[in-house]
């Protein structure tokens, strides 16, 4: 890659901009194969969406009794990989560590990728879309504080911006072959840690506040939550950075990927340590309140239709737990994507199936509803999941070149009196 | 044809205070075409606040409208009026055939995307807000109903008993429920469940509420649910838009037209009281119920939440609700937990009763008592 030279006169924001949209629009062919492939799928989406929005919701498999399906599931899930972005931030700007700096914008950049995706399915989970404008400040009505969905609204866009807003200002300084100044990024980055704990926790608060539905009725699903979200979130990293070392010039020190493993490693037993105790209670003195769990792991009432999958997931999550506490194995590459892809799909199983779906399962008055997604249902899900992998290649693909210095603003308008920058400055490890 | 088009829409933004209507905009009036409707009900929103007689007569009448201070609700309604004239304006461009009754639709349309919520809207605009669904209603399918806001007495506070040694699972509840409440006849949503028990336990869990055969069954008992209005109701408390509320009255209500459909409160409901429409409602011409209030049994549109409202469109005119009056054997009783004198009060002071799930702190207007 060659240093892009843009012309002197254009305004620096705007060249910031042109030349991220020249980058991401141009590479080798396997990045436009894989661009093209997302954008079919997200295009196959946009057609069932379409679907949906003819006839409402009745072409999903959602009913009176299963009223969220996995439109919410996804999004619990995806809340999570946001909130696991904190793990990354946390200690390369608070605690100066090189390691992590060289993975933090791709932190952030998942973070602002899995919001962009969680909205998303939030969005094609209303019955009435249009009227999205009774959310809306000043013309709309927010009922702030009750409603734990106002308060996850809130944290959700405001996270949103946070991660848009510090990687802006540090590649936007970079751009410029300036050091990005700590007194204007550090309060921000202190203000998103807790944020990152909060989104989380206020989307567990939104289910655990019902007394309605036993099985979200407990005080360990929020922890429970950021457990599982800090065991997947850096093993989705991991496999991430492996791809972006493998395909780009990009310098992933092996010292990061490691420490991301460690973080893995210790969520997942963590997770394992929870759930553990979510089972003792609920099936050393079964109650009426252990039906959910009992549906879930046991099969309840000649229903079985949940179990396979549950307990494929805590295999998944085990499997992966003991291959990453083995040194060894978690310090061998090919060993550890494999252990990371493992957790990754064992946390997914866990929170796309295994956490909304059995909390209406039985429904208030004991029946056992049935609930399969339709087809349409699952195109929109593929679509969103594609628009997601869309945003963080983008974000991805625009940021390397700038951290690379390959891609800066032309010298003339470089600030003089700011302190320049070297080329590959402290963010490459290489 | 295009400027006698724009006329209808024009005219009222244009017109001083009052409209072209003598009755001011009320709605009252009586006779009136389709394009008289349509300037008396955009002049309803616009013109009273057209002018400003105090302003400086030296300023253009522009500037004026520029420059004087509104208030939040009726720079809304100023924003629609503006949409819909533009709106008004595409349309006959578009389409220099379109009757007047198609344009007055459209506008009405657009009125109703951006009208309020109605737990805010002033008396004026809540009789403009029934109207105007009256007034679509005809539009659409040529047929007269009327709308009600009628609002809760005071001195009021309903609640409901259940006799569960009368019913016999008869079912005529469900049936007179979805016929008053117009309730989509497609999907079949009902509001009430009966469930059939086998005697000698009180398990909803092992409990039959989809049967399909001669009742009272041999060795059964029957228990009816529904919304038990809860006084303490999660439903409420979790909406993230306000599109649901309790009345002064007691009864919890939906705003229609302002659930954005993310069913948040059905999750939160542990007795099973809120439907959902999946797809479009379906209700026969000739079963729709035209007696209807805007919070009880008007027609719903797909994608928003509705529920029990002890028929508010007859509970507040002093009638039973239909589920009361429709019950063979007298297993329902209804009416004002305030007043001493009533039944309700008479077999909460002199039957056991019990209520449901009550350690979850929700506090039913609903009980159960046996004979």
């Amino acid at each position: 890659m060659s240093t892009v030279t843009a012309s002197p006169r254009r305004a620096s924001l705007v060249g910031f901009f042109a030349d991220g949209l020249r980058e991401v629009t141009r590479g080798h062919l396997r990045y436009h194969v894989w661009m093209a492939v997302l954008t079919l799928v997200m295009l196959a989406g946009a057609y069932a969406y379409s679907i949906q929005l003819r006839e409402g919701l009745a072409v999903t498999g959602m009913h009176d009794h299963v009223s969220w399906g996995l439109y919410i599931s996804c999004f619990t899930f995806l809340v999570g990989m946001a909130a696991a972005a904190v793990i990354l931030v946390m200690p390369t700007y608070v605690l100066h560590d090189q390691d992590f700096k060289s993975a933090v914008l791709f932190g952030e950049g998942l973070a602002v990728a899995s919001l962009v995706t969680a909205i998303g399915f939030v969005v094609v989970d209303l019955g009435s879309p249009e009227r999205l404008w009774h959310l809306a400040p000043v013309i709309g009505i927010f009922n702030w504080p009750r409603s734990m969905l106002a308060w996850d609204i809130l944290v959700l866009n405001g996270y949103l911006v946070l991660n848009l807003s510090i990687p802006f200002y540090i590649l936007y300084c970079h751009y410029r072959g300036r050091e990005p100044n700590p007194r204007y990024y550090v309060p921000a980055v202190f203000l998103s840690i807790l944020w990152a704990v909060s989104v989380h926790l206020v989307t567990a608060f939104l289910y655990a506040g019902l007394p309605a539905r036993p099985y979200w009725n407990t005080a360990l699903l929020g922890p429970r939550f950021l457990a599982t979200a800090f065991a997947a979130g850096p093993a989705l990293m991991i496999l991430s950075l492996a791809v972006i070392r493998r395909n780009t010039a990009y310098a992933v020190a092996e010292a990061t990927i490691q420490k991301l493993a460690l973080i893995a490693t210790v969520a997942a037993q963590v997770g394992l340590v929870m759930l553990v105790s979510e089972l003792f209670t609920e099936f050393y003195r079964s109650t009426h309140h252990s039906e959910s769990a009992e549906y879930l792991y046991r099969g309840l009432e000649g229903r079985y239709d949940l179990v396979p999958w549950s307990w494929a997931s805590v295999a998944l999550v085990l499997l992966a737990a003991v291959m990453l506490s083995v040194h060894r194995v978690r310090r061998t590459p090919p060993a550890l994507y494999v252990a990371c892809a493992l957790l990754f799909v064992g946390v997914l199983i866990e929170k796309s199936i295994g956490t909304i779906i059995p909390g209406f399962v039985p429904e208030p008055w004991g029946k056992i509803p049935r609930y399969v997604p339709t087809w349409v249902e699952l195109t929109v899900c593929a679509g969103l999941w594609a628009l997601g992998a869309f945003v963080f290649t983008v974000l991805a693909k625009a940021a390397i070149p700038i951290e690379l210095a390959h891609l800066a603003a032309p010298p003339a308008e470089a600030d003089a009196a700011a302190p320049t920058r070297e080329p590959g400055g402290v963010t490459s490890s290489a | 044809m295009t400027l006698k088009g724009l006329l209808p829409v024009i005219q009222p933004l244009a017109e001083p205070r009052g409209g072209g209507c003598a009755c001011g905009g009320a709605g009252a009036c009586e006779n009136e075409s389709g394009l008289d409707r349509v300037r008396h009900l955009a002049a309803a929103t616009a013109a009273p606040e057209t002018l400003d007689p105090d302003g400086d007569p030296h300023r253009s009448g522009f500037r004026q409208l520029l420059e004087r201070e509104v208030d939040r609700r009726t720079a809304i309604g100023m924003i629609g009026t503006g949409l819909l004239a533009g709106f008004g304006l595409f349309q006959t461009a578009c389409n220099p055939l379109a009757s007047a009754e198609s344009r007055e639709r459209a506008v009405l349309g657009w009125q109703e995307y951006f009208q309020g919520n109605f737990r805010l809207m002033t008396d004026q605009e809540k009789a403009d807000t029934v109207h105007r669904l009256e007034r679509l209603h005809e539009l659409r399918t040529g047929r007269h109903i009327e709308v009600s806001a009628t609002g809760a007495r005071p001195g009021v506070l309903y609640g409901y008993a259940f006799n569960i040694s009368k019913c016999r699972g008869y079912m005529d509840c469900i049936r007179g429920c979805v016929k008053e409440n117009n309730q989509d006849r497609r999907t079949g949503i009902e509001y009430i469940r009966i469930h059939e028990m086998k005697k000698g336990q009180m398990d909803f869990g092992h409990a039959e509420d989809d049967f399909f055969h001669e009742v009272p069954a041999a060795g059964h008992f029957y228990v009816g649910t529904q919304c038990f209005h809860c006084q303490n109701p999660p439903c409420v408390d979790v909406c993230p838009v306000k599109a649901t509320w309790m009345e002064p009255d007691g009864i919890v209500v939906v705003d229609y037209n302002w659930c954005i459909g993310c069913r948040y409160c059905i999750a939160a409901c542990p007795y099973d009281a809120r439907r959902f429409n999946w797809s479009d409602p379906v209700v026969p011409l000739d079963e729709v119920n035209p007696d209807q209030h805007y919070l009880g049994n008007r027609l719903r549109k797909r994608g928003v939440v509705e529920k029990c409202t002890f028929c508010i469109q007859r509970s507040r005119e002093g009638r039973n609700p239909a589920c009361v009056e429709a019950c063979p054997t007298g297993a329902r009783v209804f009416g004002n937990l305030l007043d001493p004198d009533s039944e309700i009060r008479w077999v909460l002071a002199n039957k056991k009763v019990f209520r449901l799930k009550e350690d979850l702190g929700t506090e039913p207007k609903f009980w159960y008592y046996m004979d």
